[in-house]
């Protein structure tokens, strides 16, 4: 033990969003360490999505703070929310980009050209150099044979080892994943995890929100209960599943197990 | 007895070739700027700001509500009162292409609209910028899903450009009815007119439909839906 606490590269303080009357985010509190792999669990409609969404500023949150990298997303100083510059926004969001329930690839694009996008107009990347790098991450993720293909000629689980590698194709120190197996048939669901589960070995820092709850515990060094937006529980997957402290988790747990 | 068809091209041939000219080019460049005016008419109808929006709207309904040679009419002979006079080209230029942008804004903005939103959020989600955004993942595929109706237009704008004759411009029609004053010849001019439209008409939709063939992926192409498509593995 060096005693040293890993500094957190994601940082939420009182976090609120709301649309309209609705307060869909209601004070989360959310930190997540460098090179940690964080599960967010909780029940649909809980805000999960949301909340990622309003870690990369894709949602302008309504009140609250966020700092990424130690560099200042969006702060709240009592008279309102003051989001940074887009600049900042843009460089914090390539260094953290996202995978999706439903792959949002681009439709127009083969998987070769989805994967070299972001490091050719973000990055600056030359296309040969692209090129090496998205052919490279399509061979971690097992889709070097489809690379001319369009996203319309791919079945799900394809899609999403695409948008991994798209994701991948950042050099990212975060990736955010939104119940990246939940749009997929059963049979599909563990080559993906699978994937993620070699990620997770990477130095990549990791916020899953996923459903997958064996794949939670086996994956994840924290797991954060998220329900009526907030952050109701965190812990060690063990404490999380085995000794759940509050009884919304207990149910929450009991309602996955039957 | 009336002479049917020509043993010899007529002398006026080359006359009306002229006007079919400047048909073709009063229409290219009515295109090219009903396109771009089309195309920022749209984006200004998607600003979040309604002070935007709402000149815009009124812009399109004006002139969606009132008949092409009215507006023609207009541009020519009644702006020149507010001390704006343009040469007959261009009047029927600014006619034409302001009247095929408010038509062109409205199929751009269904077509954005109808883009999956879940494609500019994983742009943003990498970091892209909202000029590049449109640059390369809305505009490509706007242009793409709306070649086949801006062809439509644009052959119904070679020959909406006859009604520009109204405010003499030497183009096909106008030309066909010189021609028919000074030989009274009616019936052999208009079926040469006639043809001469049709083979632009037709000339353009072929190249059309080439350029549709040539940007859309093979899998995609019409039949190939019928040709066994490359497999995925089970993932
Ligand atoms: N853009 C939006 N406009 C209005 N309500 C929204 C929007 N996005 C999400 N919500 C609402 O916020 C709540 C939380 O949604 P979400 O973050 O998707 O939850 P989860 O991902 O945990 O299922 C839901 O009640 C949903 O209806
Ligand atoms: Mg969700």
């Amino acid at each position: 033990m060096t005693g040293a606490v890993p500094e957190p590269v994601l940082v939420a303080r009182g976090l609120r969003k709301r649309y309209g009357a609705v307060e869909v985010l209601a004070g989360v509190d959310l930190a997540v360490a460098s090179g940690e792999v964080a599960c967010l669990i909780g029940p649909s409609g809980g805000g999960k999505s949301t909340l990622l969404r309003c870690l990369n500023v894709l949602e302008r949150p309504s009140g609250g703070s966020i700092s990424v990298f130690g560099e200042a997303l969006c702060r709240d100083d009592g008279t309102g929310v003051r989001v940074a510059p887009e600049r900042t926004l843009r460089r914090a969001r390539s260094r953290m980009p996202m995978v999706f329930q439903h792959f949002n690839l681009f439709s127009h694009r083969t998987v070769l050209q989805n994967v070299m996008e972001g490091p050719v107009t973000v990055l600056g990347l030359d296309r040969e150099a692209a090129i090496d790098r998205a052919r490279r991450l399509l061979r971690d993720v097992g889709m070097a044979d489809r690379e001319d293909h369009y996203p319309d000629q791919i079945s799900g689980g394809q899609k999403q080892r695409v948008a991994i590698a798209r994701a991948m194709a950042m050099a990212p120190s975060v990736i955010l994943f939104d119940e990246p197996t939940s749009a997929l048939d059963p049979q599909l669901v563990k080559g993906i995890l699978a994937i993620i589960n070699d990620l997770a070995r990477q130095e990549i820092t990791m916020l899953i929100v996923t459903h997958e709850m064996k794949f939670a515990r086996d994956v994840a060094d924290r797991v954060h209960f998220c329900d009526g937006g907030r952050i109701v529980e965190s812990g060690c997957p063990d404490d999380i599943f085995q000794r759940p402290r509050t009884a919304r988790l207990a149910d929450f747990v009991r309602s996955i197990h039957e | 007895m009336h002479r049917f068809f020509f043993r010899e091209v007529p002398e006026y041939f080359p006359f009306l070739l002229q006007g079919a000219w400047i048909t073709l080019v009063l229409s290219l460049v009515s295109m090219a700027c009903g396109l771009a005016l089309g195309l920022a008419v749209a984006l200004g109808r998607l600003s979040p700001y309604r002070a935007v929006r709402w000149p815009l709207d009124a812009y399109v309904e004006l002139w969606r509500d009132t008949p092409l040679i009215v507006q023609l009419l207009f541009i020519y002979f009644t702006l020149p009162e507010f001390g704006l006079t343009l040469p007959a080209f261009w009047a029927g230029v600014a006619g034409l292409s302001l009247n095929l942008a408010a038509y062109l804004s409205e199929v751009f903005r269904a077509a954005i609209a109808a883009i999956d939103p879940g494609q500019r959020q994983a742009a943003l989600s990498l970091g892209m910028s909202r000029v590049a955004i449109y640059r390369r993942v809305v505009l490509p595929q706007m242009f793409r899903a709306t070649l086949p109706t801006v062809g439509g237009y644009f052959i119904a704008l070679l020959k909406d450009c006859s009604l520009v004759s109204f405010i003499s411009v030497n183009e096909l029609l106008r030309h066909a009815n010189i021609v028919i004053a000074d030989t009274f010849d009616s019936m052999n001019t208009y079926i040469m007119v006639g043809f001469i439209y049709f083979v632009m008409s037709f000339g353009s939709a072929r190249l059309i439909g080439l350029l549709e063939r040539r940007l859309t992926p093979r899998h995609q192409r019409h039949g190939a839906a019928m040709l066994p498509g490359p497999k995925g593995a089970a993932a």
